[in-house]
């Protein structure tokens, strides 16, 4: 029922302050909130996000384990470092639950018509892109953990094992995941959920040039340079080059952060003009399923 | 769900205690206001045509037209969720084409069209929104917003699962959260039965006279609009057609219901009225 007159306060209440120009920490935080309601919110959801990477760790495992042994042909170049193939498939995960967390966020507002709701409030695109990609750094390591966790019991493998390097390998992973999230979000702005279904498939167009499970030198010579200008070649290369040998490769780790700087550059670019070509067009009221 | 019919407060258009009307700008002021849409074969087709309003502070005013006239476009660009191709927006004195983010933490929005997402529940939503505007005390001001329109026992439940009237009332919660000094609302009781309906409309007119806010709303309903509006601004095709106080259109167009002149207005040819015969009671 409707209040009374005296349930009303006849005095407006405290207004909030205004916000200044720049990053709110506050408006980051509760749209990362709204992401992990949601994630909460399901037990399903947060069972998937670590049931693909444990599928594929075990599987891959095992395929590192034949490889090696005598009945697989022992393969010597498997052989040379234990866990290879687990290490590049854990790495692998990494990249693409951070691209998919990216995605993922940003389509549960277009699934929900949301949009429209959120930019009359004082969020700014930066703050939720920043928001989008703490929830893929969340979603990334509830996924990629227990599978590293696991390999150890199920193969006596830890992906931990290559100590600091791995943190570097991890960052520029996760942030070229970031990068072609961005892009998948700047594409679905501007072409409609038509274009919803890259979401799960745009990371796979790299895996073929990233050499994730094979060296470089392995692909015809003119897709080498391609494969070169990819941040992913260099993290894998620099793994196999840390298993194999022992010796951390800076010149592939200098690669990988130089060309992220211009893929993220690229990617905040691409989200950015999107996001006004949106506003242009009507699209942030009106997009969704 | 029954309400009790509650007597409406009355209706004054009230500016703040400190405001001198010499110095303190519009609610909203529009120049020129233009917006086309490319199409297809490479025209395009101009949705809001060069329209120039003001609306004073404190007032509600009423934005009709019928489906396509131009209403949503017109709110879209007001709120800065779409960019003009042509003209400026001024909200609370302040230029959206520049300084948007200063003055949205002053205005919010409510319409049946855009819900809040359906799996979080009421309070989640609240909540979410209530950071997002910088709220000191949230927990305080979601279960006192939730007490004063009848939702707290729907607080822990999902948006989604929620009955119309009751989405409508979480819609309102969320766009009550800041206190808006303005507030935009796309046709706040549609698909409402009429007991809801009434019920909201009351709540509006008690929230505008307890607090001085002003409403732009954007409605179908002419009964509502000649009961909440002091001011109307009437839309066809993309341009203002016609404005001013609802009794002031009843007398020119010699209708006795707002309907009959909104009637009048969609069904004529040209200019509803000779543009110096239109009255600027919103100005």
């Amino acid at each position: 029922m409707l209040p009374s007159d005296a349930a009303i306060p006849r005095r407006p209440a405290p207004r909030p302050p205004v916000p200044r120009a720049g990053f709110s920490l506050r408006r980051i935080g509760a749209m990362v909130l709204r992401y992990w309601y949601l994630l909460r919110g399901s037990w399903p959801r947060i069972l998937e996000l670590a049931y693909w990477p444990t599928m594929q760790m075990i599987l891959w495992g095992y395929i590192n384990q034949f490889m090696a042994s005598g009945t697989g042909g022992a393969s010597g170049w498997v052989a040379q470092g234990a866990g290879v193939l687990v290490s590049a498939v854990l790495l692998w995960d990494v990249l693409f639950r951070g691209q998919l967390g990216v995605s993922v966020s940003f389509l549960e507002e277009m699934w929900s018509r949301n949009l429209g709701h959120l930019f009359v409030s004082p969020l700014r695109p930066g703050e939720w892109v920043t928001a989008l990609m703490t929830m893929s750094l969340l979603r990334t390591l509830i996924g990629v953990l227990p599978a590293a966790l696991l390999a150890i019991p199920f193969f006596g493998y830890s992906v931990f094992a290559l100590g600091l390097p791995l943190a570097a390998f991890f960052v520029n992973l996760i942030v070229l995941g970031w990068s072609l999230g961005l892009l998948v979000v700047a594409l679905i702005l501007r072409y409609g959920m038509g274009a919803e279904g890259l979401a799960w498939i745009v990371v796979f167009m790299l895996a073929p040039v990233s050499a994730v499970y094979y060296p470089v030198s392995v692909l015809p010579a003119w897709l080498q340079p391609l494969s070169r200008a990819l941040p992913s070649s260099h993290v894998f290369e620099g793994m196999r080059a840390l298993l194999f040998e022992g010796t951390l490769r800076w010149d592939h780790l200098a690669w990988a952060f130089g060309l992220n700087a211009v893929y993220m550059a690229l990617g905040i670019a691409v989200f950015l003009l999107a996001f006004r070509q949106a506003r242009v067009r009507g699209a942030l009221l009106q997009t969704g399923e | 769900m029954t309400h009790p019919t509650i007597a409406p407060p009355t209706m004054t258009a009230r500016p703040s205690p400190d405001a001198n009307p010499a110095t303190v700008p519009p609610a909203i002021r529009v120049e020129g206001l233009t917006k086309r849409f490319p199409t297809p074969d490479r025209s395009s087709v101009t949705a809001v045509d060069g329209i120039g309003f003001t609306v004073p502070r404190g007032g509600v005013t009423g934005l009709l037209g019928g489906n396509g006239a131009g209403k949503t476009t017109t709110i879209s660009m007001l709120l800065g969720l779409l960019l003009p191709t042509a003209g400026t927006v001024e909200i609370l004195g302040v230029d959206m084409a520049r300084h948007r983010h200063a003055v949205l933490p002053r205005m919010n929005f409510s319409s049946p069209y855009v819900e809040l997402p359906h799996r979080l529940t009421v309070r989640e939503n609240l909540t979410v929104y209530a950071h997002l505007y910088g709220l000191t005390c949230v927990k305080k001001r979601v279960r006192d917003l939730a007490e004063h329109l009848d939702l707290t026992r729907f607080l822990d439940r999902p948006s989604g699962g929620l009955s119309a009237g009751q989405k409508t009332r979480v819609a309102l919660a969320k766009a009550l959260l800041n206190e808006p000094e303005l507030l935009l609302l796309d046709e706040p009781t549609a698909s409402l039965d009429p007991d809801t309906a009434d019920w909201i409309r009351t709540y509006l007119e008690r929230y505008r006279t307890r607090t001085g806010a002003t409403i732009l709303l954007a409605s179908h309903n002419m009964l509502e609009v000649e009961r909440l509006c002091d001011g109307v601004l009437m839309m066809r095709q993309g341009r203002i057609v016609d404005r001013g106080a609802p009794a002031a259109l009843l007398a020119r167009y010699g209708r006795k219901t707002l309907e009959e002149v909104f009637l009048d207005i969609a069904r004529a040819d040209g200019d509803a009225v000779p543009a110096g015969e239109a009255a600027d009671a919103a100005e």
